[in-house]
C-alpha cells in the first residue's frame, strides 16, 4: 500500500477485529492530526444507507492507518468470482489442486 | 504434444491473455477523454449549529448543489460516484474532510443535476472549533469504469464560513 495519505473518496480495504473477511468501502470522513499525521477515518458502502460504524468493533468509532491494508485503484469484471467459488465450494479448490498435481506428475519434461 | 489437453491449455491461456489486453486497451481509451465538468454550491441556510453533550460541534445546513458532469462519461464508464465534502483546518487537525452529500450517477443523462437538500451525513467536528470557521466545499467525483483504472478529480469551491455563534 502506498505511503500516500488517506483522503475522502478513496476506496480502502480494511479488516475489523473479529471479522475474517476484509471490507472494501469508501472513505467519507477524514480527520488528520497536525502533529503526528495520524488519521481517523470513517467509511461507508456507496449504496448503503448508513456508515460502517455498525460494522466496526464494539465501541470503535474510527479506523486508523493500521486497520487499512490497501486501496482500490481499478476494476476487473468477474475476476472475484474465482475467489468466491473457491471459498463457498471448497471442493472445487481441492479438485483444482488435485488436477494440477496430477498434471505435474504425469507431464513428460 | 498435440493432445487435447495441451491444445485446450494453450487456447485458454491465449484467450485469457487477449482478454486482459482488451481490458487494458479499454482502460487506456479513457485517457483520451478530456472532461470539462462544472459545479456550483450555495449554502442556503444554517438550520442549526450546536455543541453536542460530548463537546463536539455539529452543524446542519441546507445546500443547493448544481453540476454538469456529463463530459466525464465515456463508453467505458459504468457509473460516476459524486460527493460534496466540507474541508477545513483546526488547531488539532491539519485536515478535516467531512462528506455532506453523495450520489451515484448511473448514466450521462443523469449527470447534469440540481439538488436542494440538507446534509445527508452529519457535519460533526472533533472538538469545538466550528464557530466562525472558514471552510471549502469540494465536489469530488470518482469515475468507475466498466473495466480498468478508476479516475478521480475534484472542484474546490472556497469562501464559505460558519456563523460566529451557535444558533
Amino acid at each position: 500500500m502506498s505511503k500516500d495519505p488517506i483522503r475522502a473518496g478513496e476506496i480502502v480495504v480494511f479488516n475489523v477485529d473479529g471479522r475474517e473477511i476484509p471490507i472494501v468501502h469508501r472513505v467519507i470522513k477524514v480527520h488528520e492530526r497536525q502533529d503526528t499525521g495520524e488519521v481517523d477515518v470513517l467509511t461507508k458502502g456507496d449504496n448503503n444507507f448508513g456508515d460502517d460504524r455498525l460494522l466496526y468493533a464494539h465501541g470503535q468509532l474510527w479506523l486508523q492507518r493500521h486497520h487499512i491494508m490497501g486501496r482500490a485503484v481499478g476494476f476487473l469484471p468477474y475476476v472475484g468470482w474465482v475467489t468466491i467459488i473457491m471459498t463457498e465450494k471448497p471442493i472445487i479448490k481441492y479438485i483444482l489442486i488435485g488436477a494440477l498435481g496430477l498434471l505435474v506428475i504425469t507431464s513428460k519434461e | 504434444m498435440h493432445s487435447f489437453g495441451y491444445r485446450a491449455n494453450a487456447f485458454l491461456t491465449f484467450a485469457i491473455t487477449i482478454l486482459a489486453l482488451i481490458c487494458a486497451m479499454a482502460s487506456l481509451s479513457d485517457n483520451f477523454n478530456s472532461p470539462s465538468p462544472t459545479s456550483q454550491v450555495q449554502v442556503l441556510n444554517i438550520n442549526w449549529f450546536q455543541k453536542k453533550p460530548d463537546g463536539d460541534d455539529e452543524v446542519s445546513l441546507t445546500l443547493n448543489i448544481s453540476a454538469n458532469l456529463q463530459s466525464l462519461f465515456t463508453w467505458n464508464t459504468k457509473q460516476v460516484f459524486v460527493f460534496l465534502a466540507a474541508e477545513y483546518e483546526t488547531p488539532k487537525n491539519s485536515l478535516n474532510q467531512v462528506s455532506l452529500w453523495d450520489g451515484i450517477i448511473p448514466s450521462k443523462e443523469h449527470a447534469q443535476f440540481w439538488i436542494h437538500t440538507t446534509n445527508k451525513y452529519r457535519f460533526i467536528d472533533q472538538g469545538s472549533n466550528l464557530r466562525g470557521k472558514n471552510f471549502n466545499l469540494t465536489l469530488h467525483w470518482h469515475v468507475m469504469p466498466k473495466t480498468g483504472k478508476m479516475f478521480a478529480d475534484k472542484i474546490v469551491m472556497s469562501g464559505y464560513r460558519l456563523p460566529e455563534a451557535y444558533r
